[in-house]
């Protein structure tokens, strides 16, 4: 995750499927352009929708990767 | 994040949609909109709009509930008969959605006093059952600058209309006066299925939204006409019209009537 800043962060893991989107989404409407999420996600739906979720709205995934344990983490970048 | 939990789950279909979002559920909250009528049509925009999280709702109506309103009402309930429509209607307005401001008229809307309700409110619904309301509701939305969103049944027919003042064709533009008294029935001679309420109210509400949104393409210059029986939709498209007495280059309304009550 060093190669890339992050602007803001948001810990969803034990949010379920569509808040865990929905409140990524919230996020990223207040930031800028250009900026960087960083978002941990747990696996299964979550890692499964979110990231597709993000990226149909026209946003960039960066990088996708799991740490240690059952969640990931992605760094989206906003458009 | 600003937004309460409760708020992000409620709305969150609302904000997943790209049209939508955090921005435009916001928007929603902050509009005003007058519902005129909440009968057949005025249910369903009510309850939808209700639920859709629309900040301020005024409601018009001067009626109480009869048995016979039921059959299509779907805001009003048995136990509600013989109470005021508003009363029911801010009632269970209120409870699907505590959050927002509800503000009844129990009047009937005359040239008098439609002026003094429309200035608190961005757009107008109208879900009135007779012409002289219709007109009325025009006039008054194409002078004070509100936009209209117009709908109508009787049968298993329907149609809706939205009207932005000035900037496309207004009610007038395609009707130019009321038919004459009794040259018409109403819903209480012709008879209404239920349901055909449903789908105009329900695509009067949808355009209140869009309205709000700035999204989407507006019922504005084309007039949408249903036929249930055939359950067919066809558009008729609608210019604005230079000589229309209200909206026109020269208008020759510039004060508010009464036309006869025909019903």
């Amino acid at each position: 995750m060093s190669e890339f800043k992050v602007d803001d962060s948001l810990d969803l893991r034990g949010v379920l499927c569509p808040i865990n989107f929905v409140k990524t989404k919230l996020k990223l409407e207040e930031m800028d352009t250009g900026d960087h999420l960083e978002v941990l996600l747990d696996e299964g739906d979550p890692i499964a929708n979110v990231p597709r979720s993000v990226k149909e709205e026209g946003h960039m995934i960066l990088k996708v990767d799991r740490p240690e344990g059952d969640y990931y983490r992605i760094v989206i970048k906003k458009s | 994040m600003p937004y309460s939990e409760d708020w992000i789950e409620r709305y969150s279909r609302h904000i997943i949609l790209s049209e939508v979002g955090g921005g435009g559920q916001q928007k929603i909250g902050n509009a005003k909109v007058l519902v005129l009528g909440v009968g057949g049509l005025g249910s369903p925009v009510a309850l939808y709009l209700a639920a859709a999280g629309v900040g301020t709702l005024g409601i018009v109506d001067n009626d109480v509930v009869d048995l016979s309103n039921l059959q299509r009402q779907v805001l009003h309930t048995t136990p509600d008969i013989g109470r005021p429509k508003v009363e029911s209607a801010a009632e269970k307005l209120q409870a699907i959605n505590p959050d927002m401001t509800i503000k009844p008229y129990r009047e009937l809307v005359t040239s008098a006093n439609i002026m003094d309700i429309f200035k608190d409110y961005d757009i107008v619904v109208d879900g009135t059952d007779n012409f002289p309301t219709r007109f009325l509701v025009n006039d008054a939305c194409v002078m004070a600058g509100k936009s209209l969103v117009h709908g109508a049944i009787l049968r298993f027919d329907g149609q809706a209309f939205t009207v932005i003042p000035h900037e496309g064709p207004c009610y007038r533009c395609i009707f130019r006066e009321p038919p004459p008294p009794g040259a018409v029935p109403n819903c209480s001679q012709a008879g209404i299925l239920g349901a055909v309420a449903g789908i105009i109210g329900t695509i009067q509400a949808t355009e209140v939204l869009k309205l709000i949104l700035g999204k989407g393409k507006l019922l504005t210059g084309r007039l949408l006409i249903l036929d249930a029986l055939d359950m067919s939709f066809r558009e008729t498209r609608i210019r604005k019209d230079p000589d229309c007495p209200i909206c026109g280059q020269n208008p020759t309304i510039t004060e508010l009537t009464d036309y006869e009550w025909v019903c």
